[in-house]
């Protein structure tokens, strides 16, 4: 049985559909990236799966509960990570565990505080208030409470947006560590790294629907091909190459100030400049081709 | 830390253990700030008191109203005066913050809660806030000469069931404004008129017809009417003000649920 099922739900706010028609599986033990510009849909999918979204049609389960019917039953199992710091930040690190720990109806609310600061590595500041704590502790208290009760299910929105590369990687490094254990992840994310490093398999969402799902290096050969040549120089250049590029039925997109050409190791230099530097082709390659969004 | 083996958790309406959690996580806030909060609650019934039962009261022509002195007149209306400042207010203020500004909402409703026991546990944390500082009014009272008197063990009681009806009132206005700006409109239309037209510092039987018809719907008259006969020697009318009080809480509950199920489920 899969932990989450989603067939062809739709979710409209006034004249826009966030979500539309959407087909989503996340298997049990893996950990699914959701991966897709602002305003794609990846938050909305989240709040329909705590029910703090209601669908306008179509069907949602989770780990087995018909949401929104069982939607508490569901969120019971289930972790939750948001994308916005919540916690009571005159409350010390401590309370705001043992908060979310009787919510959770956890047996021994002490042992799973004691659990969850040394998975946030904050036992030494447990008495501390959330507001003494730097942003790479509260960012790991907040994954920290999602746990406290050890759930089958995670799901993380945007669980390093705003945060500097030290604390993103600190951040991957607990996430990695659930993962591996068996934890069923569901993570939404715009950051292609992260989904690249996190996600056994990747799900690109764009105007409220998938557009493509597999592991990421699948994605890359499927929509990049296995090269990519980048050609740096003066707008009117790229123009030429660009078209160059086109001509000779490469696919190419504009990445900051330079054009890359992609597929390249099919052209025979047909269409590719000289002076253009190839490298294996990324999962920012997929994700650019099919959303046409610069990546983050 | 692998994942635990699932437990089956029954799952029903109202839940004790999820009141109980959201009520916690108030008392954890509340530790942090209780002290300012208790030290105007007990200090602005002193004012009250020396301003108007003192100040006032001495001008009167026999410093009585309503054969009792003025002072102590004064200070049992002054509860109900307490509970509407420690519940409408914080219920409208603290429930749009948390909202909109702290996204506390959408951190315990990813957890097993529904809006039900959110906005029923507010209410009553509000609610057993004001029946504790509700009662200091009539301390300073006594301080004034107020006799205690057995039924004033009652008061808490009629504080909290007066309490809950403003914390959820609070709750809907707070659920339905779309700017905290809006609340002005409420403090001065709704909240200020209800306190000043209680019989708290005046009679209502001295007002015009109208009015004190009027001053029937009002929820802190009920209240007051309730302490001053515990104070004073209990009616079997109270019975009255009792049923009028927890009927206004459990209309403004169901309320108060729907407003914030509006706002807060999309």
């Amino acid at each position: 049985m899969p932990a989450i099922e989603l067939r062809r739900v739709v979710k409209r706010f006034g004249a826009i559909t966030a979500v539309d028609e959407l087909d989503l599986e996340v298997p049990e033990g893996i950990c699914l990236g959701l991966l897709g510009p602002n305003g794609a849909g990846k938050s909305t999918t989240m709040r329909l799966l705590t029910g703090q979204a209601i669908p306008d049609s179509g069907e949602i389960r989770v780990l087995g509960h018909d949401l929104p019917g069982e939607s508490k039953a569901a969120r019971a199992e289930m972790g939750v990570v948001p994308q916005l710091d919540n916690l009571d930040i005159d409350v010390s690190v401590e309370d705001n565990l043992a908060i979310f720990a009787r919510l959770y109806r956890v047996p021994d609310v002490q042992f799973a505080v004691d659990r969850a600061l040394d998975l946030a590595r904050l036992r030494d500041r447990r008495h501390d208030a959330v507001d003494e704590l730097s942003g790479g502790m509260r960012r790991r208290l907040l994954l920290a409470r999602g746990l406290v009760h050890r759930p089958p299910l995670l799901l993380l929105d945007e669980p390093t947006v705003g945060l500097d590369p030290q604390i993103r990687t600190e951040i991957w490094s607990l996430i990695d560590a659930l993962r591996t254990e068996g934890t069923t992840i569901l993570m939404s994310t715009h950051y292609i790294e992260e989904a690249e490093r996190l996600a056994d398999e990747v799900a690109v969402m764009t105007h409220g629907k998938i557009i493509a799902r597999g592991k990421p290096a699948e994605l890359i050969t499927e929509y990049a091909g296995s090269v990519t040549a980048e050609v740096y120089g003066p707008p009117d250049r790229l123009v030429e190459v660009r078209a160059q590029a086109e001509a000779a039925g490469l696919a190419v997109r504009a990445a900051g100030p330079a054009v890359a050409i992609m597929g390249v190791e099919k052209a025979e230099n047909n269409g590719i400049p000289e002076d253009a530097i190839r490298r294996a082709a990324t999962l920012e390659d997929v994700f650019v081709t099919l959303t046409g969004e610069e990546a983050e | 830390m692998s994942p635990e083996p699932r437990r089956t958790i029954r799952i029903r309406r109202l839940e004790p253990v999820a009141i109980g959690g959201i009520m916690s996580r108030e008392f954890a806030n509340f530790r942090t700030y209780w002290k300012g909060t208790t030290f105007s609650s007990i200090l602005e019934p002193v004012v009250y008191l020396l301003a108007l039962g003192l100040g006032l009261g001495a001008t009167l022509v026999n410093r009585n109203v309503d054969g009792v002195p003025y002072v102590q007149f004064v200070g049992t209306g002054m509860v109900a005066t307490a509970v509407i400042f420690s519940s409408a207010l914080p219920a409208m203020f603290g429930t749009f913050v948390k909202h909109r500004f702290q996204n506390t909402y959408d951190a315990l409703l990813a957890a097993p809660v529904d809006v039900e026991e959110l906005v029923t546990a507010e209410m009553l944390w509000i609610g057993l806030r004001s029946a504790v500082y509700g009662v200091f009014p009539l301390f300073v009272a006594m301080a004034f000469g107020l006799d205690p008197a057995p039924a004033m063990v009652l008061v808490p009681f009629f504080c909290f069931i007066t309490a809950l009806g403003f914390a959820a009132f609070g709750i809907t206005v707070a659920a339905t404004a779309q700017k905290i700006d809006q609340f002005n409109y409420v403090t001065s239309l709704a909240i200020t008129p209800l306190f000043l037209v209680a019989g708290t510092f005046f009679p209502i039987n001295q007002l015009p017809q109208g009015v004190q018809i009027a001053a029937q719907l009002n929820p802190l008259y009920h209240l007051v009417q309730l302490v001053r006969d515990a104070s004073f020697g209990l009616r079997m009318v109270d019975f009255l003000h009792v049923a009028f009080l927890v009927a206004l809480a459990l209309f403004f509950w169901r309320l108060a649920i729907r407003q914030m199920t509006k706002r807060l489920i999309d």
